[in-house]
């Protein structure tokens, strides 16, 4: 700094010494309106960090002296809507799914609620949309074909009970063979020519022919004589148009060969009453409903 | 070295308080009138009822913010026909270049709110202070009971200017006889009390000791103004031609030495902005004209003939120095700008009306079910869903049946509310949602191909109204 201050003509002001083409910048003081706002902020701001949690720590950081926290911020919004909506949560819980009217606050608090229980829940798998993932044999929730029964008692406990898990011993069960250590490799082409054939699809007819064989004496007993399926068993339908995991001559083959074993959780013990009861309303409602 | 001054002059200047003087003539009274009917016009509309039927609103003119609807005696606006807000906003803007070009600031002068409310609270300080020399009197007198009294009456009745303002304001939102009575038992929501609390407080100071100021230091509207200004505008404007040189007047004086203006200062007590027009155009000067009644009433007096101050515009200045008499009014106001804004105006307006005219009362949107894109089922066919919101714009329950374009190679399924039937039944002033289910069975092209255009339609059961909209249908192909 300069020792003798430099003083602005004009203004008679001295200036921070600060020059720009000849013009010099004044040196004066701030407003005192700003300066007070100024200092309130500073204060604000240290009264604000004592009372919230703000200063970090090595592993963690201040609590505030309030006890702010979001988290319990959260559960209390939580909690106020769940408090709202427990009056029809709780007729949604009691209710006979197959004689509640559609019409009824119930149903469609029940098929709002369902969709986010489906999308927190059941989306990983079947997808977002509902339509499953053929690839992994995820089934497809839309379309009107049922392992195990479409209707919405059928639906419910599926949800429930979960399939093939063996931590609820009233899940559904079904199971097929390896048929590639029960028939030969000849033998499995055949029967999946036949199967080709049943459904519809092109098809070697003289292998065709040989295969129904096979199907008669391995395959009817789950399958059903003409490959309708069988819904008590869980049997998948053969003479349609949807398949779980593939319909064509490889997919076939390997399904055949090695047999499929898709697994669903057991829902009851890990949702509430009203919430299994609302994601069964809305998968029955996605079109596929019996 | 200079010596540097005792202060420095502050930023702001403290409010130099104006007393304008009563005045009387043309624009005065066209003053008074457009005080009297915009005024009752704000306090007032909310009160008109209007009988839409059963479960509907009987207010006139109401923006339900709740319901989100916006209704305007017979017409209702919807969210979705916003445009015709947005489309008012734009003609409100275009009429204020329009008038802005062909007149300068008359909008400051006669319409603007401030310049109403600062116009009655003056009428209020008029009636209960006095005119101006009372005034000014009263305002340097020392404080006494008389004093105190006259400011208080002023006070309470602009508190309750004031009050009817912010009230009248919320009216616009809520059912005003219901609303009126949760005021008065302390029933009212929050935000209806402060929002006139906040009305109330910013009237009464605007209005009341701010005036002027709010033009000048708040409001941009001044300083925009100027781009939609030019040499032709008509803005209020002293003749210095035929003023100059002004001077005391004396009937015996041989007045050809001197001009029309006898500095009587009767231009500068009335204004309200506190200026001396006589000075040239100026920032602060909202074209109210009342200087104009004030120098006619003078020039009456003294035998000259009016329009010594007048609406003038500042190409004119050359000629009439020179002598030539003021052009008539209409050729300054009929220019191509001002006659481009008035037929873009207009184009807005009709182009509203047409769309009013042609708004059908049934308003449709298809949304189509992208996750999956189609469904196949057993027999092979090919399933797509739809969601569509069909809107009931009238005041009855109105019954819907859901068509396709092509029914011979799509098949439709409507489901409501989780049932299907292929009617759908739509209350009165609401949305309601379906989800409709196309079906192209396994042998129709529709099936295989990629994408097949079709249209859903949804027509009036008893009626035959109907809407439409075009969407698409996606195959496996
Ligand atoms: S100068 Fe005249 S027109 Fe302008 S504000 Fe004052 S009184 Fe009104
Ligand atoms: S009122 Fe007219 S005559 Fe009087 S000072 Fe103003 S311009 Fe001059």
């Amino acid at each position: 700094m300069a020792d003798k201050k430099d003083i602005d003509e004009v203004t008679g002001t001295d200036t921070t010494g600060h020059e720009w083409d000849g013009i010099k910048e004044l040196n004066n003081p701030l407003p005192r309106w700003w300066l007070w706002t100024f200092y309130g902020t500073v204060v604000w701001g240290l009264a604000y960090t004592i009372a919230y949690p703000a200063w970090p720590l090595i592993n963690s950081a201040t609590q505030g002296v309030l006890g702010y926290s979001t988290r319990a911020e959260v559960a209390e919004r939580i909690a106020e809507v769940d408090a709202r909506n427990a009056e029809v949560s709780e007729r949604l819980a009691a209710a006979d799914l197959s004689t509640l009217a559609p019409d009824d606050p119930a149903h469609r608090f029940g098929v709002a609620g369902g969709a986010s229980v489906f999308l927190a829940n059941c989306s990983q798998c079947h997808g977002q949309g509902a339509a499953g993932v053929q690839a992994a044999g995820y089934p497809n929730l839309l379309d009107d074909a049922w392992l195990w029964g479409g209707t919405l008692e059928d639906i419910e406990y599926t949800v429930r009970h979960g399939i093939r898990n063996d931590t609820d011993p009233d899940a559904r069960w079904s199971e097929m063979p390896v048929f590639g250590d029960i028939l030969s490799d000849e033998e499995i082409a055949q029967t999946v020519e036949y199967v080709l054939a049943m459904s519809g699809q092109e098809h070697d007819a003289a292998m065709a022919e040989q295969g129904m064989v096979w199907f008669e004496e391995q395959c009817t007993a789950c399958h059903g004589e003409n490959g309708e399926g069988i819904r008590e068993l869980g049997a998948p339908t053969l003479n349609d148009a949807i398949w779980l995991y593939g319909g064509d001559r490889e997919t076939l083959t390997e399904t055949i060969t090695y047999s499929r074993f898709g697994v669903m959780p057991a829902w009851g013990p890990r949702l509430d009453e009203h919430e299994i009861k609302a994601v069964t309303l809305y998968l029955h409602q996605l079109g596929g409903g019996e | 070295m200079t010596q540097s001054p005792a202060s420095p002059p502050p930023l702001y200047a403290p409010r130099e308080p104006i007393f304008p003087r009563r005045v009387k003539g043309t624009y005065r009274t066209l003053k008074w009138w457009i005080m009297g009917v915009t005024l009752a016009i704000y306090y007032l509309t909310p009160w008109i009822r209007w009988d839409r039927g059963p479960n509907l609103p009987d207010q006139a003119v109401l923006v339900d913010l709740a319901g989100r609807r916006f209704y305007f005696f017979w017409i209702e606006i919807w969210p979705h026909e916003f445009y015709f807000v947005a489309g008012l906003l734009i003609m409100a803007g275009l009429g204020l270049f329009l008038f802005t070009s062909a007149l300068g600031r008359v909008w400051c002068g006669y319409t603007c709110p401030q310049t109403v409310w600062t116009d009655l609270f003056i009428l209020v300080e008029r009636w209960i202070e006095g005119d101006r020399n009372a005034r000014v009197r009263l305002w340097n007198a020392d404080w006494s009971f008389h004093k105190v009294r006259l400011r208080m009456t002023k006070f309470i009745v602009w508190f309750f200017i004031a009050l009817a303002t912010g009230g009248a304001w919320v009216f616009y939102f809520a059912d005003a006889p219901t609303l009126a009575r949760d005021l008065v038992t302390f029933d009212a929501p929050l935000v209806a009390y402060s929002t006139m609390l906040i009305l109330t407080a910013t009237t009464f100071v605007f209005g009341g000791f701010m005036r002027e100021q709010v033009c000048n230091y708040m409001c941009p509207w001044p300083r925009i103004q100027a781009a939609m200004m030019d040499e032709s505008t008509l803005t209020v404007a002293y003749r210095h031609w035929r003023g100059e040189p002004r001077g005391k007047h004396m009937k015996a004086e041989d007045a050809d030495q001197r001009g029309d203006c006898i500095d009587c200062m009767a231009c500068v007590n009335v204004c309200p902005a506190g200026i001396d027009i006589r000075d040239g155009q100026q920032m602060e000067c909202i074209t109210c004209a009342l200087c104009i009644d004030a120098c006619d009433e003078v020039m009456e007096r003294i035998g000259k003939p009016r329009g010594l101050i007048d609406y003038l515009a500042l190409s004119d200045e050359e000629a009439e120095t020179k002598g030539a008499p003021p052009r008539p009014i209409l050729e300054h106001v009929l220019r191509p700008r001002t006659i481009l804004y008035t037929a873009m105006w207009s184009l807005i307006g009709v182009a509203l009306v047409y769309a009013l005219f042609i708004r059908s009362d049934i308003d449709l949107t298809v949304e189509p079910v992208r996750n999956p894109q189609f469904v196949t089922l057993s027999d092979g066919a090919v399933r797509n869903a739809y969601t569509l919101r069909i809107r009931n714009l009238t005041a009855e329950p109105r019954e819907f049946r859901v068509m396709l374009t092509s029914d011979d190679i799509l098949r439709i399924d409507v489901e409501s509310d989780g049932a299907v039937a292929n009617h759908v039944t739509v209350p009165a002033n609401e949305t309601m949602q379906a989800r409709v289910y196309v079906t192209a069975r396994p042998q129709d092209p529709a099936a295989d191909a990629e994408t097949t255009d079709l249209r859903l339609w949804v027509e009036d059961v008893e009626t035959d109204d109907r809407a439409g909209v075009a969407t698409i249908f996606n195959g496996k192909g």
